[in-house]
């Protein structure tokens, strides 16, 4: 093909005006057209087993909100790029989405290495990222809203409560080894010695890693009375089989996890785990009639009668409900506009109600504590009695007086 | 000191296990067969359908998983590899291609997805194989706790192994399967049907890896990629212990087992798996052919 001098003025000049104003693009369009939002989660790769399942969570939310009668009368389209579980392919994925679609918002991301792949873009191009991913914080971000858990929020009353109820006073911390378990570990570190324990260790795995006996083998010598894990993914699986074959029992050392979900007991075996705990906004198990309905929905769409949910799926679902109500309070679907119309907004969700904090772009979850059962569900046995505060910079000593991230940002002189 | 070196013999097992079927098709027909970890995969993927659709137990699965990878891989042998014997390179290119497209046809149910149909115990989701509740916690000899699934995979091993040795030189197909690899022109002129005992050679190293995919279910998670790491594993033993000896291939495997525990336990298992690619790299710079050869003319 050969380029000539005019029509090459001509692609230029379109090009750049759609970048200059995209704006003006967005608000030109007529009421009843569609909003786009975009959904960015592998769909390929060694993530798509979980991300999947949070896409199919936003397709869900969409749906169920075009039945109501969609957004400001307007229905939502969704429009799913797959990230194939690879940092480098959700950064040009987002910006198709970001640039070529002209999504003012997407859902999306699992992995923290994904969402500081993306985030450029996002805060470049000014457009929202919401991500519903527990993560380690350390983030303040004035184009993502997070949904998910943060440190404060799954070891805040943990610990203390393996401490005190549990009477547990040397823990084993066990991570996969990168930037989540790491941070979680200095969360906890802080909080074991503040409760006058002692933790005997701190050791990782490559993430992936299946061969737990040498692991397995020191948490028997290291005289520990408990185990801290943030084992993610796969690894959960060999790592709680393991424990058990090794013949230690979780009566007597029980693994506390972050990261262990429904999932993960299924696909084990749920007699490797029966005994131990997880700390997590959302259980499958919660007996409330949103709940069961919430679970009955998820079933039906998805197709499989013996479906699961967990965590991240639930804040997956519930947060489009909070965009829609971004949108709907400031009036329009501008970054800016929904930046300003989530904070503040709150909304009662399958696990309960939640609420974006009006600071800092997290959410207010309600910090629960399960014991898993031989059934493969949990048994609640602690909870808050309601919301707390996100505090995305906790091991760094923020507390709900003295903010680090707030509406102007991060405060760097506070680190 | 007993416990390391029990979870040293037993990571030196599960080596093996995997290396055993490798030392078989890649030591005797010189094929470097990548898709033997999607074999592992698919033995697993066997014990979890059976367990589904037949009610079969783990042990009830092995020999079962063992035809099902075995007639896989004759079907490979017959449709690819057949055509490229004698081209080393286009035979790892072309079995990583079957690699990936078995994982993709579990992944994807073999396409019916597409349709909405979900056949139960495929998919890329996170399958579970229970296991026998006598292998479960440990089993107390001579006055230490052991592992009990562990125990079974180092007998299982061991009979595995056993096995070979039999095949391999006790056998009119071992015999034959002996001379190809010393001289596959010389074994032909000599009346052996070469086409036809590499066909079965594969099928045999085949059948292997479904057998270990079965015992790896039983404490990994079966899930359509879980073969890839294995093959590497299974290739850094075969060339270590020696391309085409089968002692080679068990005497690098407890090597590099118990070097990998012992390091672990010093340090930590990231430490541990490093060392043990050292070792892996002094053995081939030293001696370059493996650590046991045969001498050929």
């Amino acid at each position: 093909m050969k380029l000539n001098r005019r029509k090459f003025l001509a692609t230029t000049a379109t090009a750049s005006a759609a970048l200059a104003a995209p704006g003006y693009l967005r608000q030109a369009m007529a009421a009843g057209d569609p909003i786009k939002v975009g959904a960015l989660y592998s769909q390929t790769g060694g993530l798509s087993v979980v991300e999947k399942m949070l896409a199919a969570g936003v397709r869900m939310a969409a749906e169920e909100i075009n039945a109501q009668g969609g957004v400001m009368g307007r229905p939502i389209e969704v429009v799913v790029e797959d990230g194939a579980s690879d940092p480098k392919t959700y950064a040009e994925k987002a910006q198709k989405l970001v640039i070529r679609d002209r999504v003012s918002t997407v859902f999306g991301c699992h992995t923290s290495a994904s969402r500081k792949a993306v985030l450029p873009i996002f805060e470049r191009r000014n457009a929202m990222l919401f991500y519903q991913t527990h993560y380690e914080g350390f983030e303040c971000s004035p184009n993502v809203v997070y949904s998910g858990a943060v440190p404060n929020q799954q070891l805040g009353n943990y610990i203390p409560w393996i401490l005190e109820t549990l009477g547990k006073k040397k823990v084993f911390i066990v991570g996969s080894n990168y930037v989540y378990p790491r941070e979680m570990a200095k969360v906890s570190k802080g909080l074991i010695e503040a409760g006058g324990a002692e933790w005997v260790a701190d050791e990782y795995l490559e993430l992936g890693h299946s061969e737990w006996a040498v692991m397995v083998n020191k948490i028997k010598e290291s005289g520990a009375d408990v185990v801290l894990s943030n084992v993610v993914g796969d690894s959960i699986i060999s790592f709680y089989r393991e424990f058990i074959n090794q013949g230690l029992s979780h009566e007597e050392i029980p693994i506390c996890a972050t990261v262990t979900s429904e999932i993960e007991i299924a696909a084990m075996g749920p007699e490797y785990a029966a005994g131990s705990y997880t700390s997590f906004p959302y259980f499958m198990s919660l007996d409330t009639p949103a709940n069961k309905s919430f679970i009955e929905r998820y079933r039906a769409f998805v197709g499989d009668p013996k479906a699961t949910t967990y965590h991240s799926l639930e804040a997956a679902y519930f947060q489009v409900f909070l965009w829609k109500q971004a949108v709907e309070a400031s009036g329009d679907i501008t970054a800016e506009a929904i930046r300003e119309g989530v904070r503040g907004q709150e909304y009662a969700a399958p696990g309960g109600n939640v609420k974006i904090d009006e600071d800092n772009l997290h959410c207010w979850l309600t910090p629960r504590i399960g014991q898993w059962q031989a059934d493969g569900q949990s048994k609640v046995v602690d909870e808050y009695p309601e919301p707390i505060k996100p505090l995305p910079y906790a091991a760094y000593g923020e507390t709900a007086d003295n903010l680090f991230c707030t509406r102007e940002g991060l405060d760097s002189s506070k680190l | 000191m007993v416990d390391i070196l029990f979870i040293g013999l037993s990571l030196s097992s599960i080596l093996l296990l995997v290396a055993l079927g490798l030392a078989v098709t890649y030591g005797a027909m010189g094929i470097i067969n990548m898709a033997h970890g999607e074999m592992v995969m698919i033995g697993a993927y066997t014990a979890v359908m059976a367990k589904i659709w037949l009610g079969l137990g783990l042990i009830a699965a092995i020999p079962l998983a063992f035809i099902v990878t075995a007639l896989a891989g004759l079907a490979i042998e017959r449709l690819v590899v057949r055509r490229l014997y004698g081209r080393l390179l286009d035979t790892l290119l072309a079995t990583w291609g079957i690699a990936i497209l078995l994982q993709q046809a579990i992944r994807l149910e073999f396409g019916l997805s597409f349709f909405g149909i979900h056949v139960e115990g495929l998919g890329s989701g996170l399958q579970n194989v229970p296991v026998p509740a006598a292998l479960q916690g440990t089993l107390r000899l001579f006055g230490h706790d052991f592992n009990a699934y562990r125990i079974f995979i180092v007998a299982m091993t061991a009979a595995l192994a056993l096995a070979t040795w039999v095949v391999m030189y006790r056998t009119a197909l071992g015999m034959k399967v002996r001379a190809i690899i010393r001289n596959p022109e010389m074994a032909a002129a000599c009346g052996i049907d070469v086409k036809r005992t590499n066909a079965l050679t594969f099928a045999l190293g085949s059948g292997l890896a479904g057998v270990a995919g079965v015992l790896m279910a039983g404490f990994k998670t079966v899930a359509p990629d879980m073969g890839a790491t294995l093959v590497v594993d299974g290739f850094m033993v075969v060339v270590t212990g020696g391309v085409g000896s089968l002692l080679g291939t068990v005497a690098a495997s407890g090597l590099l087992g118990e070097f990998n525990a012992l390091v672990a336990m010093v340090s930590n298992d990231i430490i541990g798996r490093a060392a043990v690619f050292a070792v892996v790299i002094g053995v081939i710079l030293l001696k370059p052919a493996g650590l046991f050869t045969f001498k050929g003319r």
